[in-house]
């Protein structure tokens, strides 16, 4: 990520059955997108507590996303 | 090898390579015109000129042509280099001033004006053309002419007869010199993409498509070069795992098979052949299948919606239904093709959401046939959202001149003509069969229809004219997703009803080795990048990623593969993990939705646990996705194997344990479609406990008369109870319920109660056939007048031959009573035809009955709409009604007075009907006990809710349990029938499994730290955790659990943990994500 400029870092909850999918699909579309989540694959978003999502901010990220 | 000097650093080449080669190797830039990798050098530009040093003197030389040998020296950046090429791109710019090639080699050799005399050619005369046109085996082109009249060009400078248009001069042309139509004589068209329905193009080598199975690139000898000429084979030069071999030939594989299903598909209807529609002169009016991949995200717009002609954005787009469908006039398919009406809508709906402007959609249709489940609704949630329905068949699509746009005019129901111009038009094309799959059938002696559907019976919906061959799909009649996915399931439980016998007498076991125990060893991580060819390796720099991999804490090997997955990489990998006693494995390549098994097959095979294994998506996620920045895709790269190294790291084992299959059935419901699954699982040669409710097998059907192709229906119920009763295998529970239900798939125990005595029986599987029943409606004077009636009724009449039948000289049939309202949101799907069949019914008994049918939307479909057309063509009166103006019934001694208006004269009307038949709807029995002892939904409607409406139609979401018949929604005997076969199906997947694997992904809980809540028990969906009120903890049954760790994430003491997926791993992820 580039210094010059705010670059956010963003954490990406991905369901197995639909998000993660749906990103494998982007990249088959080859559907361009800013490279700046970074995806952890889950089973089910129904596993995302707020402790992940706190830690994951606790830990410096700017952004979360759960794709479910 | 053969060491040199290049720019004074020393590398190192391959015996026969060039100097261009070797820099372009080491990253020295050299600029090349004339250069191409697909052909030999020819040093033609010049512009590649390079100092050579040979230990004596100084040379300049031609880097794309000119060998390297050992001890010389290079040199690219010398000030003579520089200026050499200044002297090149000077004269070059003043032949061609205004190639942008050349423009920006002026730039950067910061030339102004050249000072030689300018003239206006665009052709360099770097022979690219001419060289690759002769590699196509094929020369068409020429360099002629001598000195500086010299040119590209064909013999005579005529248009070339030889040309085969295919291209490549074009696409190796650097300055944009040659045109196609200057060289070949005829049209040179783009290979359509079948996959883009011809709206974008492919390559002569191409993947059909990006799922496509197998994924590898097929050449298509029809178009490819090669196959032509016997020259270009570029492909095989370039693919780097030498995979291509041109001279594969077609072979004839003669197969052993005990049966034969045919699912070879439909065809969509080509309305090219109608002048009228304009849709081989208009660009902007389209077929559905065209519109479909218009608004694909992977279709040729990306998704985006905008018209064919000018890549504008609609903003009114019209549909009109029945293309080639319900007409014999312009065409010969009769049949409605079932699918248009509701893909029409769907299409209406999409496209709303697409446009980033409200979007005016109307659709023009005959009859909205929205017959499926959950249809109706889809239709009335439509038209409320805005989308106009327009009852009226459009004659002709005509252009507005001087415009793409389209203009049409139509008749209103009120008899008005209207007159609308619409950016777009979406022809609904039917469905038909492909001459080719007429061509097979008669080479294998199936007897089709008059529309080239096979010829089938109500009762054997999936059973072709020949015993043994099988048919599903559109091939039996056009039919719509879940149907033709019912009938897949259907066709494969006959064609293996008779082969049961052979079952598993081919199957290998196989080998695998024991698995080491890995628990006490520290982790050893062994982490193979992939290049996925170029498609990583193009974007990620793979080398940098492997080398920031080896400093990743306890992993002990690295290693890049140009393709992780090949057999060849396999079976090398099994042999490093062994070698190097690797502990767990990070594979960073594409995605583990496709590629996990693949590699957890390799780590078993290394003695591995599969578990301790992880994937780094650095294609899907990364390379594909940022390819214009590799800075940032290698950046991501390395985020992404550290995150893996840091989950694997904490990686443990997990353990499958073997549950042993009760091979056995419960069927409930002892209809047609419950007798039709315990028969056919029976002859699967699984036992069956068949439970009714009532005392007599048959259900609604003993109550019918004939099928709507005249079939007796009365006769095959007879015969299926006879089946029922004389198989061995089936255990008959009549007026039995079901009271209690424990486990799981594969090991279910369900008390069966009659009357007071209840018998446990133990099965694998169950399958729910529960049925349906007739509504009794409360409006129309029914249950108050003798002469009105219900379908079911009246097929009673018919079968005791009442001298009603013959007597009546008025009979009025309403459609849609109970059905399509605010009570009942759907359609009850038999409705239509049962009326039409009996009109005729009525009409055979007595040639001068008036009939008359008052209905909302005709659906006859499929080839149900025969019927319609000759109910028509007897005289049958057919009227339509709105629900808001439904007809009113009243008494008239004997008989009733049906009063309605005609929407077609807008006058009253009214009949004396001796006989007044109520269509009315088919309700669900509301089983609620039933469905949570076996803990399966109902819809909103009653109806069991399947796993995915279009893909699992006989499946919950629970494993083992199955379902089929009108308890799934209102259906035709056939369909009941389909479903059944389905059904039974789907359970000997599970029955013919010795055992179940159970574990793996599941949630575990921690007794120690469960406080007995019960929080988890409230969340989970599958019911797999129940309370331990001695222990006074929650427990997880493994066999249940489909670890989506719903209770992990509601714990409040984090008891449970999701094996695989626990939190410390998922912490691990998410700090190591951010650690830089």
């Amino acid at each position: 990520m580039k210094e010059d400029r705010f670059e956010p870092k963003i954490i990406a909850f991905m369901c197995n059955w639909c998000a993660y999918g749906a990103a494998d699909l982007a990249g088959v579309s080859r559907l361009a997108y800013p490279p700046n989540i970074r995806p952890i694959r889950v089973m089910c978003s129904a596993t995302i507590s707020p402790h992940h999502i706190l830690r994951a901010f606790q830990s410096g990220a700017d952004g979360v996303l759960v794709g479910g | 090898m053969i060491k040199f000097k290049l720019n004074g650093k020393k590398v190192q080449g391959e015996e026969g390579q060039f100097i261009l080669q070797v820099a372009e190797k080491y990253g020295v830039e050299i600029p090349t015109l004339c250069h191409h990798k697909a052909l030999e050098p020819a040093g033609m530009c010049r512009l590649c000129t390079v100092e050579l040093f040979d230990g004596r003197r100084t040379r300049f030389v031609t880097a794309c042509n000119y060998p390297i040998w050992e001890g010389m020296e290079i040199r690219t950046d010398t000030d003579s280099v520089h200026e050499g090429r200044k002297l090149i791109v000077e004269l070059l710019l003043a032949r061609c001033p205004d190639v942008p090639i050349i423009n920006e080699l002026a730039v950067q050799y910061d030339l102004k004006e050249p000072r030689f005399k300018i003239r206006d050619d665009t052709c360099i005369l770097c022979g690219l053309c001419t060289r690759i046109c002769d590699k196509m085996g094929n020369s068409a082109i020429g360099l002629t002419g001598r000195g500086v009249d010299m040119k590209v060009d064909t013999p005579f400078q005529d248009q070339s007869e030889v040309c085969l248009g295919c291209g490549a001069c074009i696409s190796v042309c650097p300055t944009g010199h040659l045109k196609i139509e200057d060289i070949a004589k005829h049209t040179v068209k783009p290979i359509p993409s079948e996959y883009d329905a011809g709206l974008a193009s492919r390559r002569p080598i191409y993947v059909p498509y990006a799922q496509a199975v197998p994924n590898t690139p097929a050449i298509d000898r029809s178009v490819c070069v090669h196959f032509k000429t016997g020259g270009c084979k570029i492909c095989a030069e370039f693919c780097p795992v030498e995979a291509i071999d041109h001279s594969q030939q077609d072979e004839v594989v003669e197969l052993d098979v005990g049966s034969i299903i045919l699912a070879p598909g439909f065809e969509a209807f080509d309305p090219s052949r109608f002048d009228s529609y304009g849709y081989a002169k208009l660009p902007n009016v389209v077929t559905a299948l065209e519109f479909e991949r218009i608004l694909s995200a992977t279709g040729p717009y990306m998704g985006h919606l905008i018209r064919p002609s000018d890549k504008k954005e609609p903003k009114k787009i019209g549909w009109l239904q029945c293309v080639g469908s319900r007409d014999l006039n312009r065409c010969d398919n009769a049949y409605c093709s079932s699918v248009c009406c509701m893909y029409a809508i769907k299409q209406t709906v999409i496209s709303r959401e697409h446009s980033t402007e409200p979007l005016d959609c109307a659709v023009f249709y005959m009859d909205m046939r929205t017959h499926g489940k959950d249809f109706d609704k889809y239709y009335e949630n439509a038209k409320k959202g805005g989308v106009r329905f327009v009852r009226s068949r459009i004659h002709s699509i005509d252009p507005v001149p001087g415009t793409d746009d389209i203009s049409v005019r139509y008749i209103q129901e009120d008899g008005t003509i209207a007159a609308e111009i619409f950016d777009m038009f979406v022809l609904s094309v039917g469905l038909e069969i492909n001459q080719d799959v007429a061509d097979l059938s008669e080479r294998i002696g199936i007897e089709l229809d008059d529309y080239r559907f096979t010829q089938t019976d109500s009762f054997h919906p999936v059973a072709t004219s020949v015993p043994g061959i099988y048919a599903c799909g559109a091939f039996t009649g056009p039919k719509d997703i879940p149907q033709s996915v019912m009938e897949a399931s259907a066709s494969a439980c006959a064609a293996t009803e008779h082969l049961a016998s052979a079952r598993n007498t081919r199957t290998k076991i196989l080998e695998l080795p024991p698995e080491r125990d890995v628990g006490e060893e520290p982790p050893k991580i062994g982490v193979f990048i992939c290049n996925c060819g170029i498609n990583i390796g193009g974007v990620v720099r793979v080398p940098e990623v492997a080398t920031y991999a080896k400093t990743l804490p306890n992993v002990a090997y690295v290693e890049e593969n140009l393709f992780s997955c090949s057999q060849d990489t396999q079976e090398k990998m099994t042999d490093i993990i062994k070698q190097k006693g690797l502990n767990r494995v990070v594979v960073a390549a594409c995605t583990p939705k496709t590629h996990e098994p693949l590699f957890q097959e390799t780590l078993i095979n290394a003695s591995l646990n599969k578990y301790l294994f992880e994937m780094a998506n650095i294609r899907n996620h990364d390379s594909w996705v940022h390819s214009g920045d590799p800075d940032a895709a290698t950046q991501k790269a390395k985020d992404l194997v550290r995150m893996a190294v840091a989950k694997t790291n904490l990686l443990t084992p997990l353990k499958q344990t073997d549950l042993a299959v009760t091979h056995s059935a419960l069927v409930i419901g002892g209809g047609i479609a419950g007798m039709t699954a315990a028969v056919s699982l029976a002859h699967q040669g699984y036992p069956v406990d068949l439970v009714e409710r009532s005392d007599t097998l048959g259900g609604n059907a003993l109550l019918l008369g004939k099928t709507h192709k005249n079939e007796d229906v009365g006769s095959f119920v007879t015969e299926l109870v006879k089946a029922v009763e004389s198989q061995d295998l089936i255990s008959m529970h009549t007026q039995t319920s079901i009271s209690n239900v424990e486990g799981f798939v594969g090991n279910f125990k369900t008390e069966l109660r009659n009357g007071e005595s209840v018998k446990t029986v133990e099965h694998g599987v169950t399958i729910i056939a529960t049925g349906a029943k007739e509504y009794k409606p409360d409006e129309y004077l029914y249950g108050e007048h003798p002469a009105v009636m219900t379908h079911l009724e009246l097929d009673g009449l018919f079968q005791n031959n009442d001298p009603r039948i013959e007597q009546a000289k008025n009979v009025v049939f309403i459609q849609c009573v109970g059905s399509r309202d605010d009570q009942r949101p759907y359609c009850s799907k038999v409705c239509c035809t049962h009326s039409v069949k009996s009109a005729l019914d009525f009409k055979q008994k007595n040639p001068d009955v008036n009939v008359s049918i008052l209905f909302r939307d005709m659906r006859t479909y499929g080839k149900r709409e025969d019927l319609y057309r000759e109910a028509r063509a007897a005289g049958v009166l057919f009227f339509t009604y709105s629900p808001d103006q439904k007809p009113e019934v009243r008494s008239d001694g004997d008989r009733v007075i049906v009063e309605f208006t005609d929407r077609i004269l807008n006058h009253k009307l009214a009949v004396r009907a001796d006989i007044l038949c109520l269509a009315s709807s088919i309700v669900s029995h509301w089983d609620h006990p039933l469905a949570q002892l076996f803990k399966v939904p109902l819809d909103s409607n009653g109806w069991l809710l399947e796993a995915h409406q279009k893909l699992r139609p006989v499946d919950f979401a629970n494993d083992g349990i199955f379902m089929c018949g009108m308890a799934h929604y209102p259906k035709p005997i056939e369909e009941s029938i389909a479903q059944a076969q389905a059904a039974a199906a789907r359970a000997s997947t599970v029955l013919a499994l010795e055992n179940i694997k159970v574990g793996g992904i599941v949630s575990d809980i921690c007794a120690e730290l469960c406080s007995g809540c019960l929080g988890c028990i409230n969340v989970c969906p599958y019911g797999a955790i129940t309370f331990d009120d001695q222990k006074f903890v929650a427990e997880v049954n493994a066999a249940l659990c489909k670890g989506c760790g719903a209770c992990a994430a509601v714990c409040p003491s984090e008891a449970p943990a999701l094996m695989g997926f626990n939190n410390n791993q998922l912490y691990a992820q998410i700090k190591s994500a951010l650690s830089i």
